[in-house]
């Protein structure tokens, strides 16, 4: 096996947390390695640059990585869940496809035990994030409105996303039902914004953005902290973490493109593979010390798996919109997101507000809903939807329960013969009830809205991409993985900053809050170097 | 297109796909809309099966069985009927050739200009989104805070 260089810090996975964390360390001049096991990316390759962009969702760019089969994805068995998994493996990790959406968790959503005696409150909270939070805005760049009574103050520095018709046509509905909503906030460039071109509507932002408006962290964070000394080395996918005789993370075994297997020694290893990826190379590193996989003397790793489930409802309205020409975010609603005690559930859920889609996708999704019938009758329907659907997505919390977990497979690998993770899920009693709530409200607002042909699916919900909960932050050892700065509580210099370490789920896109805690752990990893390890 | 593999499918099969096609998606000439059997739309959409080419082949192949191999011959309300039938059963296989199809029908010039829509890729040109009335938003501005200020219950304090 090729032995490399020692490195001081050793990041595996340059996705949203890796890429923030690499930027904030890169200031200690430590020599910081990044190993990323896809590839980066080019603008010109992103769907919407051709005349087939439509159909490249189903094919190299679908979110599920078993349909997109690119050589540098790995399979997930996602069988045993109603939910399934979505991510995206490249310099930029979820960020290259994600849909820009840009909510912050609440300040009640760290503390969900003392305000709503469910679970198990953070180590951290709101407060000492906030101005990581800021940071990150300022970093990965957010355009919205201030003044929202919906959320926390906070200042995006880009003004908001058009309303557009889609929007307009919301709003009214929403103020006559006197509920709240207001611009979303999204990490799409409404100006032109250090280096980034502002958005144009292409209309088609999930599959990766050509225009570059979006923020995918291979153009907000790589950029900065490779020109201040990190090294990012693609193509490299790690098996396993490698233990010295101390018991301390000694590096990683990773195969390169060529499957060739080489180890790379480090002082630190920070994990940042995603809450699938960690788990599964955590698990995957079990040991004659460690037989139960790395860090899991709890037993926690690859439990308390959180997928937001996320019903959709949909209708038809009379007036022309703007589908498909703008980007998808548009508008959220936080009127149902605390803790109503009138309700049968606990916590709550965002509705986020879509603009709809191109011409083939309204095609292909309404003809597989039963809507739009084959035959001479195909072009009049057609037409009664084409431009005319609005959608609300209902984003629901849904809380940590051991048995939705991710382990390793038996039997499916990877192409490098890795053990590929198994997903098991199941949406609990609270969580179904809350998303039986917010379909009614969707509904409501949809028929305020004067919109028909109303729908919702409960079996095929849409799956955000949201991965969460797999190795938690907390200061019992015996009920957490990782202290409440990152650091495995039973290997010293191994730390874990993605959206495994979250202790619930909150209701909503969760990039934010998972880049804005990468920050804060590299900010206390530099407040205590001398004392890292104690 | 993305996917370079061979269509793989027999020239028995395309004409199959022709019939099916053309019954799904009919020409309309009031509209002035090609059929998805058009020459041009199915050939992209045969270029396009790639990794769906053996489910489409397997719908290609459940429908000619359920029309007893003369779909084409078969009455045009009796060949909707027995499209929508199989399409309503659901299954991945009816799944794929309605994606396929749709997909390669409408990025058709022709279909686009006919709904009014300019044929091209959305970049580099874009499009123009109207910034709509932000005035319905004064109806929200000062409304009191709707989120739980930790700070301030009982609690709430770390
Ligand atoms: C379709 C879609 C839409 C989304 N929309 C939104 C949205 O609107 N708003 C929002 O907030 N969030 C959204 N998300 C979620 C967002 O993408 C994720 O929350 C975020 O990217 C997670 O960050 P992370 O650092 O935890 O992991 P990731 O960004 O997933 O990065 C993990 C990286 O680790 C690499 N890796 C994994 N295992 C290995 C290994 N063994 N060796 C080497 N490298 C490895 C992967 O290749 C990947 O690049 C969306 C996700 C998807 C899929
Ligand atoms: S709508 Fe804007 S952000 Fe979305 S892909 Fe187009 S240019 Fe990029």
């Amino acid at each position: 096996m090729a032995a490399n260089e020692k490195v001081d810090v050793l990041i595996v996975g340059s996705g949203a947390s890796g890429a923030a964390m690499a930027w904030s360390l890169a200031e200690t001049k430590m020599r910081i390695l990044c190993l990323e096991q896809g590839d980066w990316m080019k603008s010109t390759d992103f769907p919407s640059n051709g005349r087939d962009w439509e159909a490249r969702r189903y094919t190299d760019f679908d979110i599920s990585p078993n349909r997109r089969g690119r050589d540098t994805d790995y399979p997930i068995n996602d069988d045993n869940s109603l939910m399934k998994i979505a991510n995206f493996n490249g310099v930029g990790g979820g960020t290259l496809i994600y849909t820009a959406h840009w909510p912050r968790m609440h300040p009640s959503d760290f503390k969900v035990k003392s305000l709503d005696g469910v679970a198990d409150d953070w180590p951290v909270d709101y407060w000492a994030l906030e101005r990581f939070y800021e940071e990150n805005d300022r970093m990965m760049g957010v355009s919205g409105l201030a003044g929202d009574p919906g959320v926390p103050p906070r200042n995006p520095p880009m003004p908001p996303i058009p309303l557009g018709k889609t929007g307009t046509h919301y709003a009214k509905a929403m103020n006559k039902l006197g509920w709240h909503w207001w611009p979303s906030d999204t990490t799409v460039a409404t100006t032109a914004y250090d280096g980034r071109a502002p958005c144009i509507n292409l209309g088609h932002c999930t599959p990766g953005c050509a225009q570059g408006a979006k923020a995918s962290t291979d153009i907000t964070y790589w950029p900065l902290a490779i020109r201040a000394g990190v090294e990012l080395r693609t193509r490299c996918r790690v098996r396993e973490i490698t233990t010295d005789e101390h018991g301390m993370a000694s590096g990683a075994i990773y195969y390169d493109a060529e499957g060739k297997e080489h180890f790379q020694p480090a002082e630190v290893v920070i994990l940042a593979c995603n809450g699938v990826g960690t788990p599964r190379l955590l698990l995957n590193s079990a040991s004659a010390r460690f037989p139960d996989g790395l860090a899991n003397s709890s037993g926690l790793v690859g439990k308390n798996l959180m997928l937001h489930p996320w019903p959709v409802v949909s209708g038809y309205v009379a007036e022309t919109l703007d589908g498909g020409r703008g980007p998808i975010t548009s508008m959220w609603s936080k009127q149902f997101y605390e803790t109503d005690p009138s309700r049968d559930f606990v916590r709550g859920y965002t509705l986020q507000f879509g603009r709809t889609t191109g011409p083939a996708n309204e095609a292909i999704s309404s003809a597989a809903a039963g809507r739009l019938p084959w035959g001479r009758d195909h072009h009049r329907i057609y037409r009664e939807l084409l431009d005319h659907r609005v959608n609300i997505g209902v984003a629901c919390e849904d809380l940590p329960e051991e048995h939705n977990r991710v382990t390793l497979d038996p039997v499916l690998k990877d192409s490098n013969g890795i053990p590929a993770p198994r997903i098991d899920y199941t949406i609990s009693e609270n969580t179904r009830r809350m998303m039986e709530h917010g379909i009614a409200r969707a509904e409501e607002i949809l028929t305020a809205a004067g919109a028909t042909r109303i729908s919702t699916s409960r079996t095929v919900l849409n799956y955000p991409g949201h991965l969460l909960g797999t190795a938690r932050m907390g200061d019992d050892p015996e009920r957490s993985v990782v202290n409440g700065w990152g650091r495995s509580h039973d290997v010293k210099n191994l730390f874990i900053v993605d959206g495994s370490i979250w202790v619930t789920s909150g209701g909503v896109n969760p990039t934010s809050t998972i880049q804005a805690l990468a920050l804060y752990i590299a900010d206390q990893m530099k407040q205590r170097l001398a004392t890292l390890f104690d | 297109m993305n996917d370079k593999a061979d269509t793989g499918l027999s020239a028995a099969e395309i004409r199959d796909l022709a019939d099916i096609a053309g019954t799904m998606v009919p020409a309309s000439t009031e509209l002035g809309m090609p059929g998805a059997d058009d020459p041009a739309i199915l050939a992209d959409i045969v270029k396009s099966l790639g990794r769906d080419l053996a489910r489409v082949r397997e719908a290609v192949r459940a429908i000619g069985a359920l029309a007893d191999g003369a779909l084409g011959a078969m009455h045009q309300d009796k060949r909707e009927a027995l499209i929508n039938d199989c399409f309503a059963n659901g299954g991945a296989a009816a799944a794929a050739l309605g994606r396929v199809v749709l997909g390669a029908y409408y990025r058709d010039d022709r279909v686009l200009l006919a709904l009014g829509m300019e044929a091209r890729a959305p970049f580099p040109k874009g499009y123009a989104l109207e910034q709509g009335d932000w005035s319905l938003l004064d109806a929200v501005r000062n409304r009191p805070p709707l989120w739980r200020d930790d700070r301030a219950v009982p609690g709430g304090e770390r």
